[in-house]
């Protein structure tokens, strides 16, 4: 399998990864590459063969149904890149144009 | 102010000195600043250095003293921690540009148990970006440099936990293991490195990156000291539903019992004769196995022919599994935002875009496309379904033997810019990366040396052991410590001048 360089851009948007020309030349080589060893993955005989999705299977853990304090929100926004009245400040994603 | 060098201690001594009053926990605090101060401008094992947390810590511990009450296991032990683990009052940047500026909000589990254990808590190590990596190289700071020779890469990801510890300053360390990140660099720095068994210890408050293998283990320059690390930092934690609720363990008489006659012990003979390890490697790994049968123990050989396969595995479970995890680093609540985006599109991309490194964009890419409509089935279910086989072979091998023998590293550590092909690099891991697709547990302990370009470098064994098999491979691992006496000191902990 080997990917183009469409399929790599269509990746990027997926990853919501701006890349520019130089790094989409060179991540198409650099992930063309690594694919090819992962696909020796294909000589084992995986028919039959159950999924692990973890190492020591722990099922059902829950904890007792009591309130616990979480992070206040001054603490929460402490890293906001930007903040007002007590939440996280984004660009707008309604509307637009000139519509105020 | 003291004169104190304390580089070449253990943490069990230091704590045992400041018991009996040869020297105060504030000596010890001051004798690792000033030695940070002295030497890191060369190492750049630390990313952020907190004299007045160790300080605090110190005053704390020499009050008890004073008192006469019982001190905590690891008193006035200077210990650091991967810049990946949260502690409040420190930044957590993971080496990355997208969080550089990030306060910890809250404090991880594991670095909460070791400062509650008494350590006096030193800063925050350098390491890959993200974790991704087995160099240290992609460290938006600059890479860590290895104690033994400065020209030369320490391992990674945990590369500054690594270094740190080699180089004298910290005594003990905190690293995260996803696929080698603990071992590896332990391996290339002489120092001993453990990846306790999936569920040993928490896992919260550690940034995730791939959260069905990550699992924290300590650094120390004694298999005792690792033992006392993981008595401190394990068991279940509330707050990671994957911690496992055992029976308290303590594992620091373990690594005291140095004898291992009888103990079953198995050279994975496929795995040796692998491409790539050196014959100083594969030699030094010989030369262990004999030294176990010569102290008692049974040595066979198993081959574990899926583990070849490892790498394919876990470069696709690795990446998928990181490629989600970091999703969460968009710029709307903390870390890197983008100036001037004109929508929450253009946010996202440009923010990613800008502050994640090459590595990390590789494998966000990588685990994105392996998860993407179509290959979800043809990768990650493959390679799951390959790691059952894997975790099969191990348990298989442990029916008829205690402990697993492999190189830690096919290689000594390399120098800077040698490993510019990923694939080269992904390589440097096939050693270890097994053992975490297994969720076992493997220590990597100091078995001798390989001269290579006019350097001395340390050779590491991996003594991979069964799920929660800890006090089995401390046992072995201090026998061989024992056994083999190195003089483990790095040309700068040899060469220190006293502060």
């Amino acid at each position: 399998m080997s990917l183009s360089e469409l399929e790599v851009r269509h990746v990027a948007m997926l990853a919501r990864l701006a890349l520019t020309d130089e790094e989409v030349a060179s991540l198409q080589g650099d992930l063309n590459s690594i694919l090819g060893h992962i696909d020796t993955i294909r000589q084992l005989d995986l028919e039959n063969v159950p999924p692990m999705t973890h190492a020591v299977p722990v099922v059902n853990v829950t904890r007792d149904d009591v309130v616990v304090l979480g992070l206040d929100s001054e603490t929460a926004l402490m890293n906001a890149p930007a903040a007002q009245d007590g939440a996280f400040l984004i660009p707008r994603i309604t509307g637009g144009g000139d519509d105020e | 102010m003291s004169g104190l060098n304390l580089s070449a201690w253990s943490a069990l001594q230091i704590r045992d000195a400041v018991a009996t009053r040869e020297f105060s926990a504030r000596e010890v605090a001051e004798s690792a600043i000033a030695r940070i101060e002295a030497i890191d401008g060369d190492v750049h094992a630390f990313n952020q250095v907190t004299p007045e947390l160790a300080r605090t810590a110190a005053e704390k511990i020499d009050a008890l003293v004073a008192a006469g009450d019982p001190l905590p296991p690891l008193a006035g032990v200077p210990a650091a921690f991967k810049d990946n683990m949260n502690l409040v009052g420190t930044r957590t940047t993971c080496s990355s540009r997208i969080l550089a500026n990030y306060e910890s909000a809250y404090d991880c589990t594991a670095v909460a148990r070791l400062i509650d254990a008494g350590v006096l808590p030193l800063g925050k190590c350098n390491m890959d970006e993200f974790a991704f990596g087995s160099s240290g190289e992609s460290s938006a700071t600059g890479g860590a440099k290895n104690p033994w020779d400065l020209g030369r890469v320490p391992g990674g990801s945990s590369a500054g936990s690594a270094a740190s510890v080699a180089a004298g300053m910290a005594t003990v360390s905190l690293g995260s293991d996803t696929g080698g990140s603990i071992r590896q660099p332990g391996a290339l720095t002489g120092t001993v490195a453990l990846k306790p068994t999936y569920g040993r210890v928490s896992r919260y408050g550690c940034v995730a990156f791939a959260s069905s293998l990550d699992q924290i283990g300590p650094f120390s320059r004694t298999v005792e000291d690792s033992a006392a690390v993981l008595t401190a930092i394990c068991g279940k934690d509330p707050m990671d539903a994957t911690s496992i609720e055992r029976e308290p363990e303590e594992f620091v008489s373990a690594a005291r019992e140095t004898d291992v006659s009888g103990m079953r012990i198995a050279i994975v003979r496929d795995m040796l004769a692998m491409e790539g390890v050196t014959p100083e490697v594969r030699d030094s790994v010989l030369a262990a196995a004999a030294r176990f049968e010569a102290m008692g123990a049974t040595v066979g050989e198993v081959d574990l022919p899926t583990s070849q396969y490892g790498l394919s595995a876990y470069y696709i479970i690795g990446p998928a599994e990181a490629s989600s995890n970091l999703a969460r680093f968009d710029g709307i609540r903390y870390g890197h935002r983008v100036a001037d985006p004109v929508d929450t599109m253009d946010l996202y991309l440009r923010t990613r875009g800008e502050g994640f490194g090459t590595e990390a964009k590789r494998r966000i890419m990588l685990g994105t496309y392996a998860l993407s409509a179509g290959y979800y089935d043809a990768y990650y279910g493959q390679a799951q379904k390959a790691r059952t086989l894997i975790a099969r072979e191990f348990s298989a091998a442990f029916e008829s033997y205690d402990v697993l023998l492999t190189p830690t590293s096919p290689q000594v550590a390399w120098k800077f810019g040698a490993k510019s092909d990923p694939l080269a690099m992904y390589l440097a891991d096939i050693y270890t990366i097994p053992v975490n697709l297994a969720g076992n547990c493997g220590i990597s302990v100091p078995c001798g040396f390989a001269e290579d370009d006019g350097a001395k470098l340390p050779i590491g064994l991996q003594i991979i052991g069964d799920y929660f098999a800890e006090a089995k491979v401390f046992r072995a691992a201090a026998a061989l410590e024992r056994d083999l006496a190195l003089d483990m000191r790095s040309p700068l902990v040899l060469g220190a001048p006293t502060p």
